[in-house]
């Protein structure tokens, strides 16, 4: 005979009560599981979307000119000197210390070409890389093979070009292999083509106007990746496009505040319900109390023994929750949020919200448990 | 526990001196126990008689280390149990002192051999020992094969019988006994009284009971009767 004997012979007995205090604990810790699931959930899809949506990082070369725009006007007709990368060293990329948070690192070249009387813009690119991190685009026709552009909305019009059209350019001809949907973007007045087939056009072999990279952002240290390219790419400006996560992150936060206050506030009703319960269970156990003191038991002991108690019904409870909690969001997720992605709790918050369980538990029990062993044995007995 | 500071020398092994008991209730104070003297020697079996709210079971308590005194001394076997600290008086009671109360008064959700343990939960025993030891109480109340049962499984007999052995089970120097016989009917009453006289006679153990019946106190060696708070006999039994 243990004091944990009588515990659990005591649980035992009173199922009833303590199958009640589970439910209440698995009902708090459900609610505070669900919210952090389904916040949780909102907040990896969103990451995921944002990484799918394409480049967060841009490299260009740094450049001691001033821009010649103002607003959405550019002074037209005035051109200036632009700094280029070395093609090879932009493998370097890939080098850095974050580059397990590397996506696509997207290089491009972009140049300036005559067509049908007009300058126009054209940008290298590689095809693969490109259509992959602009998720958004859509082609009438097909992605440029090596002899072979997609043309912008907006340009495609203005040169009358369509999909199957020759595009005849000083000393190359390609072949137009689909028009680019509107985008409303730069993208609408550009040609697009194949990075080494453009580099000749252009008379740029080896040379990169400017890369986008793509970096996985669920917990990326942005900023550090930043760092780590400028450090590789003395000449270059590197910039974080964190303006549009950051909005997004930003409603999340909102509504993960305020999943931490409800669940403050089921912690509070958990705990209001585990007192009382204790409570009750401490007045019942008057006599006994007062039986366990007669027969040599110290204050701690009691105080053991309903500790016990609380923190194995909290142990329960805090297991019966999350995984209750868990099935809730992976149900309601889908009908609330259909284009969300169900993403359970990692095991480091859930081993924390069992030990709150436990926690609230015994400290909802502490003060009944208190008074239960602090009962003065001649008063206790006198219930006998 | 170090009781070498808390000890008196005395030559009796409870000596009661001048013990007074007051309640107080709302602003009226009564006293339970007047300015009480006596003394009990090792392996005397007292018996001690009065009518119902005479302070016969509030001395019980007392002797217990279970209700301070108001006034006057208590010493067990040398030692001043009431300056000891609440906890050390509980390590003092799991030691030195059994108790068998009033309506038996066993757990109801453990089983007997687990109630007749219950004692030996804090005393560090393993399982083993504490199996083997209720073993022997029970055999020695003639329980051997009920050890599995619940209490309400159990005939009143039976039950006092489970009382006494959960508070002989640490081998106790006194047995404090509350009316052990008062739910019984006369038969049964007899046998369990047959059997504190036996506890007493060969087991050496110093018995005080409480009771009002007097058909008890013939097993007694002692008898001292109160009445209001004091003591009216204090005399050997014939």
């Amino acid at each position: 005979m243990k004091l944990y004997n009588i515990t659990l012979s005591n649980l035992l007995r009173r199922k009833a009560k303590v199958v009640f205090v589970i439910l209440g604990l698995f009902i708090g810790i459900g609610t505070i599981v669900t919210l952090l699931s389904i916040t949780r959930s909102m907040s990896v899809s969103l990451e995921e979307k944002l990484d799918r949506f394409g480049a967060n990082i841009v490299m260009v070369p740094k450049s001691d000119n001033l821009s010649l725009s103002y607003g959405d006007i550019q002074v037209g007709g005035v051109s200036y000197q632009l700094n280029e990368f070395d093609e090879q060293r932009i493998g370097n990329i890939h080098t850095i210390e974050a580059k397990r948070n590397l996506g696509a690192v997207a290089p491009k070249v972009l140049g300036a070409v005559r067509v049908k009387g007009k300058e126009v813009l054209i940008m290298g690119v590689d095809p693969n890389v490109e259509f992959d991190l602009k998720t958004w685009w859509n082609i009438q026709g097909n992605k440029p093979g090596e002899q072979e552009v997609v043309i912008g909305a907006e340009a495609a019009k203005k040169l009358a070009l369509q999909p199957g059209d020759t595009l005849e350019l000083p000393g190359y001809s390609l072949t137009v292999a689909g028009v680019l949907m509107p985008t409303g973007s730069s993208e609408d007045h550009i040609i697009i083509g194949h990075l080494p087939a453009v580099q000749k056009i252009l008379g740029k072999q080896g040379k990169i106007t400017m890369v986008e990279i793509a970096a996985f952002c669920r917990d990326c240290p942005i900023s550090d990746m930043v760092l780590q390219i400028s450090e590789k790419f003395p000449g270059a400006k590197v910039t974080a496009l964190r303006q549009a996560v950051m909005a997004k992150m930003q409603s999340i936060e909102m509504f993960k505040t305020f999943s931490y206050g409800i669940s403050g506030l089921v912690v509070c009703i958990g705990s209001l319900l585990v007192f009382v319960t204790t409570m009750g269970s401490v007045n019942e156990r008057t006599r006994e109390i007062g039986i366990f003191r007669a027969i040599g038991f110290r204050q701690s002991h009691v105080l053991q023994i309903i500790l016990l108690e609380a923190a194995l019904v909290g142990l329960v409870g805090g297991f019966g929750g999350l995984l209750i909690g868990n099935i809730i969001a992976r149900t309601v997720l889908p009908l609330l949020f259909p284009q969300m992605i169900f993403s359970g709790i990692d095991s480091f918050p859930a081993a924390i919200i069992v030990a709150l369980s436990i926690s609230l538990s015994i400290i909802a029990s502490f003060q009944p448990a208190r008074k239960g062993s602090r009962l003065d044995p001649s008063v206790a007995l006198r219930a006998l | 526990m170090n009781t070498s500071q808390l000890t008196e020398p005395v030559n009796h092994l409870i000596e009661i001196n001048n013990i007074t008991k007051e309640y107080v209730i709302g602003d009226n104070t009564e006293t339970a126990i007047r300015q009480m003297d006596f003394a009990v020697d090792d392996g005397e079996f007292v018996a001690v008689v009065g009518q119902s709210g005479s302070g016969k079971s509030t001395l019980l308590s007392i002797l217990g280390g279970l209700n301070r005194p108001t006034d006057g001394k208590l010493l067990i076997d040398s030692l001043n149990i009431y300056n000891l600290s609440s906890e050390q008086r509980a390590d003092f009671r799991n030691e030195y002192v059994g108790f068998v109360f009033q309506s038996f008064q066993l757990i109801g959700y453990l089983t007997v051999a687990e109630n007749i343990m219950l004692p030996m939960a804090t005393t560090g025993l393993s399982n083993k020992k504490q199996v083997q030891l209720a073993k022997n109480v029970l055999n020695k109340v003639g329980l051997d094969d009920k050890g599995d049962r619940l209490p309400d499984q159990l005939s009143g007999g039976e039950q006092e019988r489970v009382a006494i052995a959960r508070a002989i089970v640490n081998r106790p120097t006194i047995l404090l006994a509350d009316e052990p016989t008062g739910n019984l009917d006369s038969r049964t009453a007899g046998q369990i009284m047959k059997l504190l006289r036996t506890l007493n006679k060969e087991e050496g153990l110093t018995i005080i009971m409480v009771t009002h019946n007097s058909d008890n106190c013939r097993y007694a060696e002692r008898i001292i009767r109160v009445q209001d708070g004091h003591i009216t006999d204090n005399g050997l039994h014939n």
